[in-house]
């Protein structure tokens, strides 16, 4: 032992091609995994899927910009994509007619829409649960709200046709899975049909008046606003109707889903769909985008907070801000909803009544009466759904 | 006669005393830089820590430590490193999340690697208590004009 434990170091010092050839398969790349044209200060929780959030202050703008936007994949992005032969696919047990579109197809037959739509991780905010969820651990900027323009599903499959069975769809796109086995899907998740057929579900190309991005799922993708940003499929190629809850990649067990019983943080109940329901609409939720948080600002002057306000398939109806741990709220003002599914604006303007340290905690209060809770909210194993108040640093002086 | 023996006796548990301190010596001499077990050494860039920060990995960011290397050629095969280093869980934790990584993503049986890992990661990224909501990580103060 003790000479295998002496002959050890040497050995290892001799051996920097297997080290070498070990790291070609790892990670840490030396470069940015995200495009050049993305934001510098976007935060890459992983480079294997790529992942990065949005620092909340770089989320100002009303509509989400390209290189703002956050970027969660689950498995390799496809590569060599040519738009020209792209092509969707509607199928399944409840399609009446299995039916291959063009996207150019696509762009000819139907009707254009263009709706501004919240996409958010269900995970957006897990780095607060303790014990950690499983996966990346999200701060707040996990969230974006672009403009998008396509077709309405709901036109796309009536075209196709649906059985009267019909209870969910089911997406597939070309991404690859990790593991690099062929034919391993790494995500294919999906909607109720009522989703499906809402006015704002949307298979798109163009985001914020341009092609759909690279790393945003060019040249076609599904968006079903205000619902995990999971179910909005990129890279899309076929849509599937199901005459059951859609079983694709990442649909069972404990992913995007929550115990159907609220359970104690950190237990262990079984990850079946017996004790695990599906996450739908996101919940009630606000972001302070300016100022950026760790503010000095001067004494006496009043400072301008404002931000953004979501609630899944519901509006926002107040939003309010704390400068003292919530003993006191003041109301800010709000702006309509441009369409369904879109975050709306708030602003105010805050007097402090003294030099120190402050937090700005925000609070959004939704169409059903519903605020959000100033503690992380039930714990659960994947770690979703935290819609804790957004809160920020501020120092008078 | 039994004299002679006596004193062969201890001639020879001198020598035993002499090479248990130099097993003890060189066992301590390996622990101090923190190497990773038998199986990895291979495949291991080894050297000196100088300080703390070097017992992190440059290329992964994971700590080196007794496991490194397996962690480091089997989980990183598929993922980045950012989802261990960011995460933390007890031993029971990271189980079932090879667990779920074996029936939904296509990880291998690990087989005798698997205690290995779950040592590693139990042992370097264990869970911290921080309650219903950490303080805010605000170190950057700047000038800001209202």
């Amino acid at each position: 032992m003790a000479g295998l434990s002496l002959g050890w170091g040497l050995f290892a010092k001799s051996s920097k091609a297997a080290t070498r050839a070990v790291y070609n398969s790892a990670a840490l790349p030396d470069k940015s995994p995200l495009p050049a044209w993305k934001h510098p200060d976007l935060i890459i929780l992983s480079d294997k899927p790529i992942n990065a959030e949005t620092p909340p202050h770089l989320l100002d703008d009303a509509i989400t910009p390209a290189e703002k936007l956050f970027v969660r994949n689950n498995g390799i992005m496809p590569v060599n994509v040519d738009a020209k032969s792209w092509t969707l696919t509607i199928d399944g047990e409840s399609v009446k007619k299995k039916t291959v579109f063009t996207l150019d197809e696509l762009k000819k037959k139907f009707k254009h829409y263009t709706y501004q739509l919240v996409h958010e991780c269900a995970g957006n905010g897990r780095a607060e649960f303790s014990p950690a969820g499983h996966g990346n651990q999200w701060g707040n900027g996990a969230v974006g709200c672009c403009e998008w323009t396509g077709v309405r599903l709901r036109d796309v499959l009536e075209a196709a046709g649906i059985k009267d069975d019909a209870v969910y769809i089911g997406y597939y796109g070309k991404d690859t899975h990790l593991n690099g086995k062929p034919g391993e899907v790494p995500i294919s998740r999906g909607v109720p049909m009522r989703k499906a057929l809402e006015d704002e579900a949307l298979i798109a190309w163009a985001m914020n008046g341009k092609d759909i991005p690279a790393v945003h799922g060019y040249p076609l993708r599904v968006l079903f606003g205000g619902w995990p940003a999971s179910t909005s499929g990129k890279w899309l190629a076929r849509i599937s109707i199901r005459n059951k809850i859609h079983d694709g990649a990442k649909m069972n067990g404990m992913d995007y889903r929550l115990p159907i019983h609220p359970i104690a943080p950190g237990a262990k109940i079984p990850q079946d769909n017996e004790h695990f329901r599906i996450i739908e609409a996101m919940p009630v939720k606000s972001l302070i985008t300016y100022p950026k948080t760790g503010a000095q600002v001067t004494a006496g002057k009043p400072l301008e907070v404002r931000g953004h306000a979501w609630a899944g398939d519901l509006k926002i109806n107040e939003m309010h801000v704390s400068i003292d741990f919530g003993s006191t709220w003041q109301k800010c003002t709000l702006k309509e909803q441009r369409n369904r599914n879109c975050w709306q604006q708030w602003s105010t303007q805050i007097n402090f009544p003294d030099k120190g340290y402050y937090e700005v905690w925000a609070r959004a209060t939704d169409s059903n009466g519903k605020m959000q809770p100033m503690l992380v909210p039930a714990w659960n194993p994947g770690g979703y759904l935290n819609n804790a108040c957004h809160r920020i640093a501020v120092e008078i002086i | 006669m039994n004299r002679k023996i006596e004193q062969a006796d201890r001639i020879k548990l001198k020598w035993v005393v002499w090479a248990m301190a130099l097993l003890v010596a060189v066992i301590t001499v390996n622990n101090t830089y923190s190497r990773p077990a038998k199986s990895d050494r291979a495949l291991v860039n080894w050297e000196r820590p100088a300080s703390l920060n070097d017992s992190i990995d440059k290329k992964t960011g994971l700590i080196i430590a007794p496991g490194f290397a397996v962690v480091s050629t089997t989980c990183v095969r598929c993922h980045s490193p950012k989802l261990i280093t960011e995460k933390r869980a007890t031993r029971e934790g990271w189980l079932a999340t090879i667990r779920w990584m074996q029936q939904t993503q296509g990880l291998w049986d690990l087989g005798p690697q698997e205690p290995v890992v779950l040592d590693y990661l139990a042992k370097n990224y264990a869970p911290k208590n921080e309650g219903r909501r950490p303080l805010l990580k605000t170190t950057e103060w700047y000038k800001l004009n209202n």
